[in-house]
């Protein structure tokens, strides 16, 4: 698994991908933070509210961008076959390349902590910032990220082509962030399941870890996804063998 | 080491793309896997890899069975897959190393890489992105990745489509080396290229076996009959040629000049000679036709 880890995280920064997905991530988030009107000055209150509100949508084209070829690249290139003749099994080579990809997202992640620092900062003397608050969306953040990228490896395993795997990548995330909320919104479902519907999303859990409180049941929210994603691109690469 | 294939099939949908193929290979052999596009040269060599199950039957490489122990049988093989794919945009050595790791070598990679450039040739080109070498070069890397957990057994899937004919030559003789101390399998469709390099041919047509033999049993064996052709300096009666014994056909081509087919070429010359020396004639041309691999493939496979 690490052998393919290793590759990964070296193609990433030996070729601009790392970097320029980094860059777009920075740019955007911190424009849109710091220097657009109705940015944080303008707004007065010392909160990252609006970054946090943003950047799942940011990651939504972002990471599958970057997950895009994955699997897709090493079937298109035959280089699939020189894997799995590796004594690798195929769950190895799904986490290595995971993991390779959250490797890219941590470095990515750790630096908005300044955002918060910046903030703290620049705070009125005496005043208390929630804290609680801000270090449960930046755990929220970094695990959607997570969840984004097992969902975008699971959208690479089933094409070989890069540009279907980021679509798919791209929809697959926003029915999983956003579209259950909006179903569960529909007159059909309300008071009896937009509950349940809603908790099926990301959206409510962000949500709640959003709000400072790590509830167990959330962070297994999270695990689960990612976990199903995970299995079920290995089951994709295991069909090969039907 | 060893290769023992038993009963191997695969079946796609309703096409049996392996059809019961048994054979077993041992110590040192150079195995040379011939027939038409599409006969399930790949297929079979996939199922060795344990890239892809097969349907029915069973394969021991090494000893380990490729279904229950496909880790240890990937990690005592090289296998060249079809079409050589490699990353093009890792430098040689850095995907030699991805390589040595990915078969869980830790220890002196660096000095095994070393070894395998130099073994391999490609020391010119070692400091260069795979993308950018030639043909030659980037099978070279593929063979080198193939190697570098020094396995037993080689499975090389056409490592000599698309080279020059001077590269053809290195690769073969690079083969060749490499085969005395190990098992290597390797298919092609170019039949000098099994002259050249083999002990031991397989021919597989639709999925099914239908030769397996040594070089010279093969030639024998399928066509048994050795033609000559001669030219006289004065001319002769077709007739007193039949009567040799061991002729089996004279067919006149032009002047004196007869092509003959009978049962052994050495015993057919011998008895020309004598014949020729009671006529008191003499030989102006003589040669056994060497009815190559070609016609043998061209039988087996045509049917």
């Amino acid at each position: 698994m690490w052998s393919i880890f290793r590759k990964e995280v070296n193609g990433f920064f030996s070729s601009l991908i790392g970097y320029i997905s980094m860059i777009v991530f920075f740019l955007v988030l911190g424009l849109n933070l710091w220097v657009f009107p109705g940015n944080i000055f303008d707004s007065l209150y010392a909160t990252l509210e609006s970054f946090f509100a943003t950047a799942p949508w940011i990651l939504m084209f972002l990471i599958p961008a970057i997950t895009m070829r994955t699997l897709s690249d090493e079937f298109k290139s035959g280089t699939f076959e020189l894997l799995a003749t590796k004594p690798i099994s195929d769950y190895s080579i799904v986490l290595g390349k995971f993991f390779a990809c959250l490797f890219l997202w941590l470095v990515t992640w750790l630096p908005t902590l300044l955002y918060f620092v910046c903030i703290k900062s620049l705070n009125m003397p005496g005043a208390v910032m929630d804290g609680g608050a801000t270090w449960g969306s930046y755990i929220g953040l970094f695990l959607l990220g997570a969840i984004f990228i097992s969902i975008g490896i699971f959208a690479s395993s089933v094409t070989n082509n890069q540009i279907t795997s980021f679509l798919l990548g791209v929809v697959l995330c926003y029915l999983v962030y956003d579209a259950f909320f909006q179903i569960s919104n529909l007159p059909v479902f309300s008071g009896r399941m937009d509950y349940f519907i809603q908790s099926l999303g990301i959206g409510s859990h962000y949500e709640a870890i959003s709000r400072g409180v790590v509830d167990t049941r959330d962070l297994l929210y999270f695990f689960t996804v990612i976990a199903f994603f995970t299995i079920a691109t290995n089951t994709v690469l295991e069909g090969r063998k039907w | 080491m060893s290769v023992v294939v038993n009963g191997l099939s695969k079946v796609y949908g309703v096409q049996r793309a392996v059809d019961n193929i048994s054979f077993s290979v041992e110590n040192g052999q150079i195995l040379g896997f011939l027939g038409p596009n599409g006969a399930g040269k790949s297929t079979t060599m996939k199922m060795l890899a344990c890239f892809i199950p097969p349907t029915s039957g069973t394969a021991l490489v090494n000893g380990f069975d490729i279904l229950q122990k496909s880790i240890e049988v990937r990690n005592s093989i090289g296998y060249l897959p079809e079409n050589n794919p490699l990353y093009y945009d890792m430098y040689v050595r850095e995907y030699l190393e991805f390589a040595a790791r990915a078969f869980g070598l830790k220890k002196n990679i660096d000095r095994k890489i070393d070894d395998l450039i130099g073994l391999i040739g490609i020391t010119p080109e070692k400091h260069k992105k795979i993308g950018t070498l030639s043909k030659g070069y980037k099978q070279r890397i593929g063979l080198a990745q193939a190697l570098i957990n020094d396995p037993k057994v080689l499975i090389l899937d056409e490592p000599t489509s698309g080279l020059d004919p001077n590269q053809l030559v290195d690769i073969r003789q690079l083969i060749r080396d490499l085969g005395k101390e190990k098992i290597i399998i390797f298919s092609t469709h170019i039949m000098q290229e099994v002259q050249a390099v083999c002990d031991r041919v397989i021919i597989i047509n639709k999925g099914k076996l239908v030769a397996d033999d040594s070089m010279e049993q093969l030639k024998n064996k399928t066509l048994g009959q050795a033609q000559i052709e001669i030219e006289f300096l004065h001319p002769v009666e077709i007739i007193d040629i039949q009567q040799l014994e061991g002729v089996s056909s004279v067919v006149h081509v032009s002047g004196n000049l007869y092509r003959i087919e009978g049962g052994d070429g050495i015993e057919l010359r011998k008895k020309l000679a004598w014949f020729v020396s009671e006529k008191s004639n003499a030989v102006t041309l003589m040669k056994e036709i060497d009815r190559s691999l070609e016609d043998i493939f061209h039988n087996l496979t045509q049917r």
